[in-house]
């Protein structure tokens, strides 16, 4: 009796050991099958962009296309600054200091995309001296904070580094 | 049963004869190259010495449309830092555009910025050499016969045409060419390349870099394929054991004998 | 179909009333299966794990690839160096296609040696050869995609075939082009082709195993048994078991190929793009369909050349009307045996000379294979149905006759 016993657990382990390592070998077989749709290496280096903003005037601001998104770049006057420092909390749909979506205050870098339905909102409009979203009525203040219209957050502040004073790495 | 494998063997015999039957080829050069074999990997400073070859010597024709200035720094290749592969690419000049204006560009290169070719289209490229195309080289290794032994005879098999050899004007002979004749000037030298690890420039040595470089080039993940490669085969031959003792235990109980 | 399966869950019976995909499964666990069958037998289940592998990687291959003449080679390129693990799949797929036909051939050769395809089971052989055919079409155009110089002039050639039709070979070819040479439109039409066919081959493999299923298998001794009885087993788990040992070693010889000489059984030139100015100086296909080219090249006259390639791939489906000895199995007919050896050893032959140069003695010799290929199933196969002598049958297939 003790005899089948023993071997009956030498077997059953002998199936498990199998299946456990044959499901392994088909997990390990699954990942490349699911990896490849991952952004590839050609995507992956276009994901930062290196620009140099060393042309652009005070009060201007350019666009650049950075995965496949535009970015807003604004050299931001000084009143400007003064206007988005000086904004109550309690006034903004979604708080945000204009401290903390800058590193250099004169640098506003920005996704130039609003955050209702998508649409790119227009510079130099709206009625607080930011950007207007022509689509359904969102306008942002000049740090591009929602100050009024549907839209629910402040436009999105992506990761950029300043690799010198000319150059912003976005991304 | 033993008809059946005496059989067996005739028939694998027979197929291994025919190995050498057509186009007998001429014996290349042999050179160790440490990427064959099941374990074989790239020599790191031979890659990047390849690739000062390729860019001194061959680049002024053949193009390498293929690759991408970051590729010099990913692994598996010959592994230049960040900074130089952003210096090596800053070196070229890269169309781009339309600008605002409408009008196309010239920048310098970035590492996401393919090779810049050293003609515009194949036609140039024709026409600047006698009529004959100077290949694209991203894939050379793998598109010739005897691979990277090959790419090495040729440039390694310069030699003297023999008594009564024809060769028009522009042709060279090359022991390694199908029908002897070649179209490029024998490109290497004793010295053509100053090497910046200060390794000595013989021809053979430029040859065996060049070519690591171009072998690098058209397999690009040969080390990822080779180390994969070898825990995938373990795996498997361990499971095969498992799954064999699985078998015989449970058809034991249908051929007691066994 | 078991018609006393039972589901042992609620649902299960619930589900099953509806659609009864556990009393199917319950079927296929079960069927009795000959307990004497070899390894030879484990092939259908290597090619069952080959149609897969080839769809799966197929289809994350196709999310990447670009069927245009201008950037298809650049595409495969692309999956080759940027995309994750793209080597891998890339070198699995076309490494994945030569072992979809070594096990084809193997599994084929199976069938001849026991008498597989004899009746009862004709239809199944009849299956199995439009399997073969449409594998063969889906080869051809899945070649031709990455669009190098063997891609382009093997579709060159092979169309052309299509002129040598009387009166209406030329509209016809043109049709198939989708223009007045192989070009885009032959490319795109082929990705949407090969894309397709494998489905096809799928419902088809659906009917080959559901046709089996009527008489059961054959075994080695090509004698008829009782289903279910002493001389079955269940399929699973002694039969699947088996199965995944042979898969294993199979997978082993795979990865061999993929992960160390990927490029060993194609052509270099096919690494050169294509360029319609230039032919290559041999144009080969791939290995599979060598014996085919060499029947092919055998003909002077280029209709006489297609129809006898036409003609070797249909007397293959006739066997079984061709082949009308009573005894299934090689094991017991000690003629036919030495003709099959021969049979192997003549497709060997014409497979070297289609990679051969089509003159001299290498046409000479392929002449000669060829005339034997039909001289085998139209002359040979027959006359020994009548005359030969075979050895006496066992009563069982457990009969102690057979050890060894």
């Amino acid at each position: 009796m003790e005899k089948s016993g023993k071997k009956n657990n030498r077997r059953d382990f002998l199936f498990t050991a199998s299946y456990t390592i044959g499901a392994v070998g088909i997990g390990a077989t699954i990942w490349p099958f699911i990896d490849q749709m991952n952004p590839d290496s050609s995507v992956k280096a276009l994901a930062t962009t290196e620009v140099n903003i060393s042309q652009i005037e005070p009060g201007k601001s350019i666009t650049v296309l950075w995965r496949g998104k535009p970015v807003f770049i604004k050299r931001r006057t000084q009143s400007e600054i003064s206007e988005a420092q000086s904004v109550d909390l309690n006034e903004l749909k979604h708080p945000e200091k204009d401290e903390d979506r800058v590193k250099k205050s004169e640098w506003l870098v920005m996704l130039g995309i609003c955050t209702h339905l998508g649409c790119v909102p227009l510079s130099n409009k709206g009625e607080y001296n930011g950007w207007f979203c022509p689509c359904h009525g969102s306008h942002y203040d000049t740090s591009g904070r929602i100050r009024k219209g549907p839209a629910p957050v402040n436009m999105e502040i992506p990761k950029y580094e300043f690799v010198d004073s000319n150059t912003i790495k976005i991304g | 049963m033993f008809k059946k494998n005496l059989k067996f063997s005739l028939i694998i015999l027979f197929l291994i004869s025919f190995t050498n039957l057509f186009g007998a080829d001429k014996e290349l050069m042999k050179v160790n190259w440490s990427f064959k074999g099941i374990t074989g990997k790239f020599d790191r400073s031979s890659l990047q010495r390849g690739y000062q070859v390729y860019n001194e010597v061959c680049a002024s024709c053949h193009s390498m449309d293929l690759l991408s200035y970051r590729n010099l720094g990913e692994k598996g290749g010959p592994e230049f830092s960040v900074d130089q592969v952003k210096a090596i690419a800053a070196n070229f000049e890269v169309t781009d555009g339309p600008d605002s204006q409408g009008e196309m560009f010239t920048r310098p290169g970035r590492p996401s910025d393919k090779f810049v070719s050293p003609y515009p289209n194949v036609q140039a490229s024709m026409a600047a050499n006698g009529g004959s195309y100077p290949p694209d080289m991203s894939v050379l290794v793998k598109a010739r016969k005897g691979g990277a032994d090959y790419i090495y005879s040729v440039l390694m098999g310069y030699e003297e045409a023999p008594e009564g050899f024809e060769l028009e004007d522009g042709v060279y002979y090359n022991k390694y060419m199908d029908g002897n004749k070649i179209k490029m000037v024998k490109p290497l030298a004793e010295g053509s390349v100053s090497y910046s690890d200060g390794t000595e420039a013989t021809e053979s040595q430029m040859a065996m870099d060049v070519t690591t470089f171009l072998t690098w080039a058209s397999e690009p993940h040969l080390e990822a394929r080779h180390q994969i490669g070898l825990k995938v085969i373990m795996y498997l031959i361990i499971l095969t054991i498992l799954v064999y003792l699985s078998m015989r235990r449970l058809w034991s109980r249908i051929n007691p004998e066994e | 179909m078991s018609d006393n399966y039972v589901p042992s869950s609620k649902f299960g019976k619930w589900f099953n009333d509806r659609l009864p995909l556990l009393s199917l499964s319950a079927h296929l666990r079960e069927y009795p299966t000959p307990k004497n069958l070899n390894y030879w037998w484990t092939f259908g289940a290597i090619l069952t794990f080959c149609l897969v592998a080839q769809i799966a990687t197929g289809i994350v291959l196709a999310m990447h690839y670009v069927a245009h003449a201008d950037l298809a080679f650049n595409s495969i390129e692309h999956i080759m160096r940027d995309i994750n693990y793209g080597w891998l799949l890339r070198y699995l797929h076309s490494n994945g296609s030569s072992m979809f036909f070594l096990a084809v051939y193997i599994h084929i050769f199976r069938s001849l040696f026991y008498g597989s395809h004899k009746s009862p089971r004709e239809i199944i052989w009849v299956l199995g050869m439009l399997i073969y055919i449409l594998m063969m079409a889906t080869a051809f155009m899945g070649y031709v995609l990455p669009w190098g110089q063997m891609s382009f002039w093997a579709a060159t050639v092979i169309t052309n075939l299509f002129t040598a039709i009387p009166l209406i070979g030329d509209s016809i070819t043109t049709w198939f082009w989708g223009g007045y040479a192989v070009d885009n439109p032959t490319l795109n039409r082929f990705f949407s082709l090969h894309y397709l066919f494998p489905f096809l081959i799928l419902g088809l493999v659906i009917l080959h195993i559901w046709a089996l299923h009527v008489p059961g298998n054959n075994n080695p001794t090509g004698i008829e048994i009782q289903k279910p009885s002493k001389d079955t087993v269940p399929f699973h788990p002694y039969i699947t078991m088996k199965d995944i040992f042979a898969l294993l070693i199979f997978l082993i010889i795979f990865c061999g190929f993929v992960f160390f000489s990927p490029n060993i059984l194609g052509h270099p030139d096919n690494y050169i793009p294509a360029n319609p100015m230039v032919t290559p100086s041999h144009i080969v296909p791939e290995w599979y369909l060598l014996p085919f080219y060499a029947i092919l090249r055998s003909v002077p006259d280029k209709l006489g050349g297609v129809i006898l390639l036409f003609a070797s791939l249909f007397i293959l489906v006739g066997l079984p009307w061709l082949d009308r000895s009573k005894v299934k199995s090689a094991i017991f007919r000690p003629i036919y045996k030495w003709f099959f050896w021969l049979l192997v050893l003549d497709v060997l032959v014409l497979g070297y000379m289609g990679a051969a140069p089509a003159e001299g003695t290498y046409l000479l010799i392929a002449r000669v294979a060829t005339a034997y290929y039909f001289l085998h199933f139209l002359v040979i196969l027959p006359v020994l149905s009548s005359v030969e002598k075979t050895d006496p049958l066992p009563l069982s297939i457990s009969d102690p006759v057979l050890k060894g």
